[in-house]
């Protein structure tokens, strides 16, 4: 009697995540910086009640428009509100409508994608027109168009339909990209098993496509974020996005701020700053991820 | 090439259809409507009756069916009816400030292409040294700066240095050319920052890419100027993909020019749909949409035309 050597191809060790990160941080230099500087930035967020010198709501009128100084690092605004402080805690504003909303559009788009690769045909058609019709609208105004529509729904002080406008114009880009990552999954010699074996349709699109995509569907997500930032910033600039008084750096940027370009230009420069550098970062580690996930992108 | 065009026309209506319904409904799902916004801004008690006529006035009690109808028939006949704000004309509201929007447009696309075909270029014939990585930064860069914050930036660079600001007036070109190229080139600059990095990254993909090439190898082997490979053979065929994404990009600039018009207080296309979103003016919203998307879905109709003139692989697939 033979015993068959234990097959080994099916198990991942544990070692490889570590070695992973270190073959990433090789290979993706400026993906490594870009990570820390998401690092910094969920740490600032999370932490916020620790890190935030003031209480970024309190109202000190003894210090109105005091340029940046050690007792104010960033200076104050027109209120005497510390804009570090603004700026540390605006972060977990960015952090928490950035990351929801890219997570319930790329989810979305990754599901309708699989779905309309997996059934073709009609349905495929049908999506593709509603993705298409989406599609002819830049993600600013088609975030505009829902807040239009939907008005404000505040949930914990949080604007639920806020993320809900960032999110829907992700839908239709995601969906495009794991559509066509689905369509190669779909051929394959496991997915007819699947379905000879009689199992429901939900649950191939979900236990067996699904794992398949999750790449490009990682990739789109953390692309995503940065986009996202970027439309909330937009948003709560023209008024239309996150009120006052929470702090949030397109909201810091918008209203009174531009009538104090010669006397207060630290609150114009601090807040677009850290917008640029969350999205900038977000942008470059999506980057490094597709370089390093899927090399066949790679030119 | 008759029949291609005729389908690829054919389904341009579709898309347009879905749009009109769409905007339609959506803007009607959530109660709440322009009469709130309109009568609360006055202040004070208004009654009930108040309210019914002005909701009467602006036809917003008629039953949907009939409010949908309307719609659809005045799209057909090319009527997008009236503001229910300032109760102008839709078309008229935009028609006034579309010749500034589409100035700043057309500025910004010159910049972005002026710019970003040598970044491209340089980038994928230095690829991979400092010079490839500098641009990389300049583009990612460029997706990542918001357009109104940059816009800020120039504003307070221009003060710094010239003490100067932008007239607050708008000055067509025709009135006085150097005026009112000082006024819209930086608002240009700024949404085309942003448009330079996209185009250039393309350039530098699509051109690594042709670089690849049989052809390029066979007419190096053939002992042609290094320039001449790069200008004739590589950066013609390259630039195919480029274009695309500069006309794809040229119809997204409104989603530019909403943050940036408010920046230089122009008063354009942008700060237009910006202000009809503030005020629930369901017909200037409706109608921007519509011409938003029929303008996207004409320039993309226009790139794959000019593809299957170009490529005739298209046309017989």
């Amino acid at each position: 009697m033979t015993i068959a050597a234990p097959d080994t191809s099916m198990v991942v060790p544990a070692p490889r995540l570590r070695g992973a990160i270190a073959e990433f941080v090789r290979q993706q230099p400026l993906g490594t910086v870009s990570f820390l500087i998401i690092a910094v930035m969920m740490f600032a967020g999370t932490a916020a009640e620790l890190v935030a010198p003031y209480d970024p709501l309190a109202i000190d009128f003894a210090s109105i428009l005091s340029p940046p100084s050690w007792t104010h690092l960033c200076g104050t605004d027109a209120y005497g509100r510390d804009i570090c402080s603004r700026l540390i805690y605006g972060s977990r504003t960015a952090l928490v409508i950035g990351f929801t909303s890219s997570f319930i559009g790329s989810s979305i788009g990754a599901v309708l994608g699989i779905a309309s690769a997996y059934f073709g045909d009609r349905i495929d058609d049908w999506i593709q027109h509603v993705m298409d019709v989406l599609l002819a609208f830049p993600i600013i105004v088609l975030a505009l168009v829902v807040v239009a529509a939907f008005g404000k729904m505040l949930v914990g002080g949080i604007d639920i339909n806020l993320i809900i406008a960032v999110a829907i114009p992700i839908i239709p880009r995601v969906e495009r990209v794991v559509r066509a990552a689905a369509f190669s999954v779909r051929v394959m010699p496991y997915v007819d098993a699947a379905r000879a074996a009689g199992y429901s349709h939900t649950r191939i699109i979900f236990r067996h496509m699904a794992p398949n995509v999750v790449a490009p569907y990682l990739i789109m997500l953390t692309a995503f974020i940065a986009q996202a930032i970027l439309a909330e910033a937009s948003l709560s600039f023209l008024g239309l996005g996150v009120q006052e008084p929470t702090a949030a750096w397109g909201l810091m940027l918008s209203g009174n701020a531009s009538d104090f370009y010669r006397q207060a230009p630290w609150m114009i420069l601090f807040p677009g700053a850290a917008i640029s550098l969350a999205v900038f970062g977000f942008n470059l580690f999506g980057d490094s991820l597709r370089d390093f996930l899927d090399p066949r992108f790679k030119v | 090439m008759l029949k291609y065009t005729i389908y690829r026309i054919l389904l341009t209506i579709p898309t347009l259809l879905g749009v009109a319904v769409l905007i339609f409904f959506m803007l009607r799902i959530v109660p709440g409507d322009i009469v709130e916004v309109k009568l609360r801004g006055d202040g004070g008690a208004v009654t009930q009756e108040t309210v019914e006529m002005e909701r009467h006035k602006l036809g917003l009690d008629k039953p949907l069916a009939v409010q949908f109808k309307d719609w659809m028939v005045g799209l057909v006949t090319l009527d997008l009816g009236k503001s229910m704000w300032t109760e102008r004309p839709v078309m008229e509201e935009i028609a006034i400030r579309l010749e500034l929007s589409l100035e700043v447009a057309i500025l910004a696309t010159l910049i972005a292409i002026l710019l970003a075909v040598p970044l491209g270029t340089m980038a994928a014939l230095y690829r991979d040294t400092w010079i490839d990585y500098l641009m990389r930064i300049i583009t990612i860069g460029g997706i990542s700066i918001p357009s109104f914050w940059f816009g800020m930036l120039i504003m307070l660079s221009l003060l710094a240095a010239f003490n100067w600001l932008p007239p607050i007036t708008f000055t067509p070109i025709y009135v006085d050319p150097v005026a009112n190229l000082t006024q819209l080139i930086w608002p240009a600059a700024a949404v085309g920052y942003r448009y330079c990095a996209v185009t250039a990254r393309m350039i530098r993909s699509s051109l690594l890419e042709v670089l690849s090439e049989d052809y390029i190898r066979t007419a190096r082997a053939k002992g042609v100027y290094e320039k001449l490979v790069i200008s004739r053979h590589a950066l013609r065929n390259a630039l195919l993909p480029a274009i695309t994404v500069i006309a794809l990009e040229f119809t997204f600039l409104i989603g530019g020019l909403v943050v940036t018009e408010q920046v230089f207080n122009l008063n354009g296309i942008g700060q237009l749909f910006v202000q009809s979103v503030t005020r629930n003016d369901f017909t200037l919203i409706q109608g921007m949409v519509m011409l938003i998307a029929a303008f996207y879905v004409f320039v993309n109709l226009a790139v794959d035309l000019l593809y299957a003139v170009l490529d005739p692989r298209i046309r017989y697939a």
